[in-house]
C-alpha cells in the first residue's frame, strides 16, 4: 500500500515501529549492497588473483614487486577515476589517453620558452582542462556523441603530439624534489593514485556535483527537470577527466624519465575504462563508483603484474587479460539484472536451471 | 442517450479578453497562442484556476494540451497572450522562473532519477547541504526531512533508502508528487497523466494524495489527462481543448461522462466534415 486512506481502521503504526521498520530495511540494504555490490565482488577476486600469485612465486609479494605493482595500478586507478565521472553520465572520453601523452611534452615545450618547471606544470594542466572543456563544449552544445567527439580530438592530439615533437623521445623538464614528487620517487604516483580516489570518492558520493553527475546519467530529462544544470555537469566531468589525464601524464613521465611521443594513450585510456567497468560503473550510464574504479584498477595491476612475475607469454598475456575483461562485463551485466530485478540474466538463468537440476537429479 | 447541449453559453468566448483577472484565480491564462512553423498548435487559449480547485484538461492528441503545459511551467513562451499569477502578470522564461512562482510540474516520465534513492530524488537540485562553497551533502538532515514530509502527507513507502528504481508505479508517481509540492509556497500543481499505466488500486492512491494535497494543502491542480474517467475521479472542473482552443468548460458535478464522451465525439465529426468540405 502506497498511501494510507483517511478511513484506515486499524490505528496508525507507531512512529518507532515505523523507525524500526526503516532501519531494518537500511540495515538489509547495506547488506544486500555488501553481498551483492561489483565492488566486493571484484575485491574478492583480487585477493584471490593475490593470494594465487603469492604461492605461484613467492616473488609477488616481495618488497621490490609491492614497489612495481604500484607502479602498475597507479595510472589505471586515476584513469578509472577519470572516465568514472564521464562514464557515470553514460558518455566516454576517449581523448584523456592522448592528453595524458600530450601534457608532458607541454611542460617541456613551456619550460624551453623559458618558464618555470612548475609554472609550466600549473600552464600544462590548464590546458588540458581546455580540451576537456573543447570535448564539453562540442559534445553538449552541438550535439555530438561523446564517442565521436572525443575520438576526434584524440587523433587531433596524437598529431599536434607527432608534429610538435617530429616524433622524436625527450625528457620530461625538471628534476630533483618536483620530479620526486610528482611521480619520480618509487611511491609518488600510488600515492596520487590513491588520494585522487579518496577526493573523487568524496566528490562523487557526498557534493552536490557528484550526485547531480549521478542524476544525469540515470536520467538526464527528470534531472533538467528539477533544474539540475545538465549541460554545465556533463562539460565539468569532461573537464575534471581531462584534468586527471594530464596530471598522469606528467607523473609518469617523471616516473619512466623520458617522453615517448608514440605512447598508446587509446590503451592507457581503455585500461581506465576496464577498471572503471568492472568496479561496476555502468557504461549506460546512472550508476558509479570511485571505489570500485580504485579497487578495478588494483584488480587489472595485480593480474598484469602477476602475470609478468609467473612468466606467461606476453602475448598470451593480453588473451587472458581480454578474456578476463569479458568475464568480469559479463558477470557484471548478469549479476545486475538479477540485482535490479528486471528478470534474471539468461546467463543467471541457466546457472540457475543448471543448479536445480542438480539438485532434483542428486 | 441525449444529445449534449452545445449551446453557446458553454463555450468560452474568445473575446472577453477585456477582462480584468480575477483576483481570487490563482492562476489565469489569456489569448496563449503558439505555432511551431505553420502549425498553430494553440489559438488562444483561456483558462483560470481557483486555490485549491482541481482542473482537469482534456482533448486529443495534438490538441495542444502539451504545449499549454510546456508554456504554464516557462519551458517555452507563448507567441502571444499573458499570464496571471495570483493576479499579477507574469512572463516565465523558464521552468525555474515558473517554480519562483510556485508552479511545479510533474512530467509524464515521472522525472524521478531510477538510481537514486527516494530522499535524493526528493531533494534533487535543492539538496540539504553544509560546507558553504564546497556544498557537502547533508544526506541525514534531507533522510529525516524526507520520512517527515512523507509521512505527514501519508505517502507509505518501505523505506526512504530505496532506489526508486525498487519502488511500484504507484509508489513512484506518488514521490513525484510529493517531491513537487515539498515547498510550501507551492500554489499551482501540473500534473501530466498522473494515472496512466496505474492499476485500480494504486490510482486510488494518487487520486486521494492529490485530493488530500489541494484540501488541505490548498494547492490547485491542472490535470492533462484524454482518460475522462480520471479526469472525473480526480477533477472539479474540466476544459476541453479542441485545435489550440478551449472548446468546453464545466463543472465535473454538471457534466457526466456521457456527456463529455459525446461533446468529444461529435466536435471530431465535426472537425472531419469541416475538413472534408
Amino acid at each position: 500500500m502506497v498511501v494510507s486512506e483517511s478511513t484506515h481502521v486499524a490505528p496508525p503504526p507507531a512512529p518507532e515501529a515505523k523507525e524500526a521498520r526503516a532501519t531494518a530495511v537500511k540495515r538489509r540494504l547495506w547488506l544486500r549492497r555488501l553481498l551483492q555490490g561489483q565492488e566486493l565482488v571484484i575485491a574478492v577476486i583480487g585477493v584471490a588473483l593475490a593470494i594465487f600469485f603469492s604461492i605461484y612465486s613467492s616473488a609477488f609479494s616481495s618488497q621490490s614487486n609491492v614497489a612495481t605493482l604500484s607502479t602498475y595500478v597507479a595510472p589505471i586507478m586515476i584513469f578509472g577515476i577519470a572516465e568514472v565521472f564521464v562514464l557515470t553520465l553514460g558518455e566516454i572520453d576517449l581523448s584523456v589517453g592522448e592528453v595524458y601523452v600530450l601534457s608532458p611534452f607541454l611542460v617541456v615545450y613551456l619550460h624551453d620558452a623559458g618558464l618555470g618547471v612548475l609554472g609550466g606544470i600549473v600552464i600544462s594542466l590548464v590546458a588540458c582542462a581546455a580540451i576537456g572543456l573543447i570535448n564539453g563544449l562540442i559534445t553538449v552544445l552541438l550535439n555530438v556523441p561523446s564517442f565521436i567527439t572525443t575520438l576526434g580530438t584524440v587523433f587531433a592530439l596524437q598529431g599536434i603530439v607527432l608534429l610538435s615533437s617530429n616524433g622524436i623521445q625527450i625528457n620530461p623538464a625538471g628534476s630533483g624534489t618536483i620530479a620526486k614528487i610528482l611521480g619520480g620517487s618509487t611511491y609518488s604516483p600510488i600515492i596520487w593514485a590513491l588520494a585522487i580516489a579518496v577526493v573523487g570518492h568524496i566528490v562523487f558520493r557526498r557534493t552536490t556535483f557528484g550526485l547531480h553527475v549521478t542524476a544525469v546519467g540515470g536520467n538526464q530529462t527528470a534531472s533538467g527537470e528539477a533544474g539540475v544544470r545538465v549541460g554545465a555537469v556533463k562539460i565539468w566531468c569532461f573537464v575534471l577527466c581531462s584534468l586527471l589525464g594530464g596530471l598522469i601524464g606528467i607523473l609518469d613521465g617523471y616516473r619512466i624519465g623520458s617522453l615517448n611521443p608514440g605512447t598508446d594513450g587509446l590503451t592507457m585510456m581503455f585500461y581506465g575504462v576496464a577498471a572503471a567497468v568492472i568496479g561496476g560503473t555502468a557504461l549506460t550510464g546512472g550508476r558509479g563508483t570511485m571505489i570500485g574504479a580504485g579497487i578495478g584498477a588494483i584488480v587489472l595491476g595485480v593480474l598484469e603484474d602477476g602475470f609478468n612475475i609467473i612468466g606467461i607469454n606476453a602475448f598470451a598475456y593480453q588473451l587472458v587479460l581480454g578474456l578476463a575483461i569479458l568475464g568480469a562485463m559479463i558477470l557484471n551485466i548478469q549479476l545486475e539484472r538479477t540485482r535490479s530485478g528486471r528478470g534474471s540474466g539468461s546467463l543467471a538463468r541457466l546457472i540457475t536451471r543448471l543448479g536445480g537440476r542438480r539438485a532434483t537429479s542428486s | 442517450m441525449n444529445r449534449p447541449d452545445l449551446s453557446k453559453a458553454d463555450q468560452v468566448s474568445m473575446d472577453d479578453k477585456t477582462d480584468p483577472p480575477a483576483a481570487e484565480d490563482v492562476l489565469r491564462v489569456e489569448g496563449i497562442t503558439k505555432a511551431f512553423g505553420p502549425i498553430k498548435v494553440l489559438r488562444g487559449v483561456d483558462l483560470h484556476l481557483a486555490p485549491g480547485e482541481v482542473l482537469g484538461v482534456v482533448g486529443s492528441n495534438g490538441a495542444g494540451k502539451s504545449t499549454l503545459v510546456k508554456i504554464i511551467t516557462g519551458y517555452q513562451p507563448p507567441d502571444q497572450g499573458q499570464l496571471y499569477v495570483e493576479g499579477e502578470p507574469v512572463d516565465l522564461h523558464s521552468v525555474q522562473d515558473a517554480r519562483s512562482h510556485g508552479i511545479e510540474t510533474v512530467f509524464q516520465d515521472l522525472a524521478l532519477v531510477d538510481e537514486l534513492s527516494v530522499y535524493h530524488n526528493l531533494f534533487l537540485n535543492r539538496e540539504v547541504t553544509s560546507g558553504g562553497r564546497f556544498r557537502f551533502l547533508n544526506n541525514r538532515r534531507m533522510r529525516a526531512d524526507a520520512m517527515r514530509y512523507l509521512e505527514e502527507i501519508q505517502v507509505d513507502i518501505p523505506s526512504v533508502d530505496l532506489p526508486v528504481e525498487k519502488l511500484s508505479g504507484g509508489q513512484r508517481q506518488a514521490i513525484a508528487v510529493a517531491r513537487a509540492t515539498r515547498r510550501e509556497d507551492v500554489k499551482i500543481l501540473l500534473l501530466d497523466e498522473p494515472l496512466a499505466a496505474m492499476g485500480a488500486k494504486e490510482a486510488k492512491l494518487i487520486i486521494d494524495l492529490v485530493k488530500s494535497l489541494a484540501r488541505n494543502r490548498g494547492v490547485s491542480m491542472l490535470v492533462i489527462d484524454h482518460n475522462y474517467t480520471h479526469i472525473f475521479e480526480l477533477c472539479d472542473r474540466v476544459n476541453v481543448v479542441e485545435q489550440g482552443r478551449i472548446t468546453l468548460d464545466k463543472r465535473t458535478a454538471d457534466t457526466s461522462l456521457a456527456e463529455l464522451t459525446e461533446f468529444m465525439v461529435s466536435s471530431y465529426r465535426q472537425q472531419v466534415e469541416g475538413a472534408s468540405a
